[in-house]
């Protein structure tokens, strides 16, 4: 295990989940600020916080671009330096990762890092049409393929490849629907049944309904700094100590396997080693399920199991609580809700609650090391991040 | 176009789609196709390319049939798209047409074929090409 952080968390926020209506998305940030702020009271957000990165995907939702100083005003961080990472769905991510990176660079000792996006105002084709500018337009969006069916396209070559079934598929959605019925801030907290999942409308063959993340609004943030500060701001810090990110080709047509989304499996090799830790060592994870699919080929790309074997993980109950990994405890982007923008510092948040004890009825007992996997569009971009209670 | 002259953008990439033809960049440094078509060899870095023309015949990697979709395709909806190979490191994403959809199987052979008519107005203008068994 990696002896020194890269970074430590000492507070974190998150708006509730879900269709918020009559609230935008600086408002949403301000709901996930005011909580990070509440959390850590020796904190002077203005005098303390060096610099703002906010994660969104699109302008096209709000038709508001420049979120950075946007989300400074309403949180009160003012004049504070301000930027928007973006990295579709995995924005707030990298906003994480440009954190650790100006922290480690000495330039600014205490950081917020979030994401947010507003979305259920819009009706479906239209945000339909907003996600899928984060695939190639040129070829693929060109000739009609949407999010759904780019992942759809890799279900289909994980079935035909490795025999996953649709049930298998399903079952993420059921196991997410559980976890997310535990979550007080989750968009849909509700158990579904195997059988609602398999006969819900499809969307994409062989995705249906419910094998799809949900349209939700949301936000979130973490404040992080320098471990040898971490103490000065609360006994109960959350240490990131291995982070990775890598790109792979805008395209999907362009790649090798459709089978696994190697920027992923990059970040995450990247990650295990700098904290110097295994696949097995990891308690609590929360994965990127925009789609079903998406969960079973993060087992795989994590090395939870072995290639090939992600369907049979999730039927043997293997990424359950209670499981070999927990994964996806806050109910994930299947139930506790995708807002694109918003989704990566929401994993680490929930990461956070677990590695600290403070995760309700959901908690993962003696959760020591924690991990978060945030995909950007369809594996273009991928962050991983491994985590130790402090 | 005479293809000696023939920049190696996405614009290029559909000029010849109007004529017909699916064009690759090849590296004579490396050899590395390069589709869709990249001002420089991706691989090696060389931006010693020539026009390569892809065949049409190829096989299905994989597919989907989608319901949802953007306004403009709701017309069309459902409607199979996928992915196919024209050949060693080849690929191309398109729609899949004149089938049933129970027809569609991975590892099909389908040929490239090109729409008559031009269906979009303003930006972008590109001719559309499809898949046919």
């Amino acid at each position: 295990m990696a002896e020194k952080p890269l970074v430590s968390i000492v507070s974190a926020g998150m708006s509730k989940f879900g269709k918020r209506e009559g609230l935008y998305g600086r408002e949403l940030f301000t709901e996930a600020a005011t909580e990070a702020y509440e959390r850590c009271p020796n904190l002077n957000p203005k005098k303390d916080i060096k610099a703002l990165f906010v994660g969104m995907m699109g302008e096209s939702y709000e038709h508001q671009g420049h979120a950075g100083p946007t989300v400074a005003d309403w949180v009160g961080l003012t004049p504070t330096q301000s930027y928007r990472t973006e990295g579709a769905c995995g924005s707030s991510a990298t906003a994480i990762r440009v954190g650790i990176f100006a922290v480690l660079s000495g330039q600014a000792d205490i950081v917020m890092v979030g994401g947010v996006e507003k979305m259920t105002h819009r009706a479906t084709p239209d945000v339909t049409e907003y996600l899928a500018m984060a695939s190639d337009y040129f070829f693929e969006q060109w000739n009609g393929m949407t999010f759904p069916g780019l992942f759809a396209m890799v279900a289909t070559a994980h079935i035909h490849k490795y025999g996953t079934t649709e049930e298998q598929m399903a079952m993420v959605a059921v196991k997410n629907h559980h976890h997310g019925a535990m979550n007080p801030k989750a968009h849909m907290q509700k158990e579904i049944t195997l059988e609602q999942a398999m006969s819900s409308r499809i969307v994409a063959w062989p995705l249906k309904l419910y094998d799809c993340s949900l349209i939700t609004d949301g936000a979130s943030c973490l404040i992080i700094t320098k471990p040898e500060l971490a103490k000065k701001y609360t006994d109960t810090p959350v240490h990131i100590i291995g982070s990775g990110q890598a790109s792979d080709t805008i395209g999907l047509f362009e790649r090798n396997s459709f089978t696994t989304l190697n920027a992923g499996k990059l970040a995450a090799q990247q990650a295990y080693k700098m904290a110097d830790t295994n696949p097995s060592d990891i308690d609590v994870a929360e994965v990127h399920d925009c789609f079903t699919i998406a969960e079973i080929v993060a087992y795989e790309d994590l090395g939870f199991c072995k290639l090939g074997e992600g369907g049979r993980f999730i039927e043997e109950g293997q990424s359950q609580i209670g499981g070999k990994v927990a994964v996806c405890t806050s109910g994930g982007l299947k139930s506790k809700g995708h807002p694109v923008g918003a989704t990566g510092t929401a994993q680490a948040y929930e990461i956070y609650l677990q590695l600290t004890g403070q995760a309700g009825k959901r908690q993962v007992n003696g959760a020591e090391i924690g991990l978060t996997h945030n995909i950007g569009g369809l594996g273009g971009t991928g962050v991983v991040n491994v985590y130790r209670r402090g | 176009m005479t293809e000696e002259t023939v920049p190696f953008t996405i614009e290029s990439f559909y000029k010849f789609v109007k004529e017909r033809k699916i064009m690759g960049a090849l590296c004579n440094k490396c050899g590395a196709l390069i589709l869709p078509p990249k001002p420089m060899c991706t691989k090696c870095f060389s931006r010693d390319l020539k026009w390569k023309e892809i065949p049409k015949q190829g096989k299905l990697l994989t597919y989907t049939v989608i319901h949802v979709c953007p306004q403009q395709f709701q017309s069309l909806a459902p409607y199979a798209v996928g992915i196919v190979e024209l050949e060693d490191d080849a690929y191309l994403p398109g729609m899949i047409k004149d089938v049933t959809m129970e027809q569609i199987k991975v590892g099909m052979n389908l040929t490239v074929e090109f729409e008559e008519t031009q269906t979009s107005q303003g930006w972008p203008q590109w001719p559309r090409y499809y898949f046919k068994p």
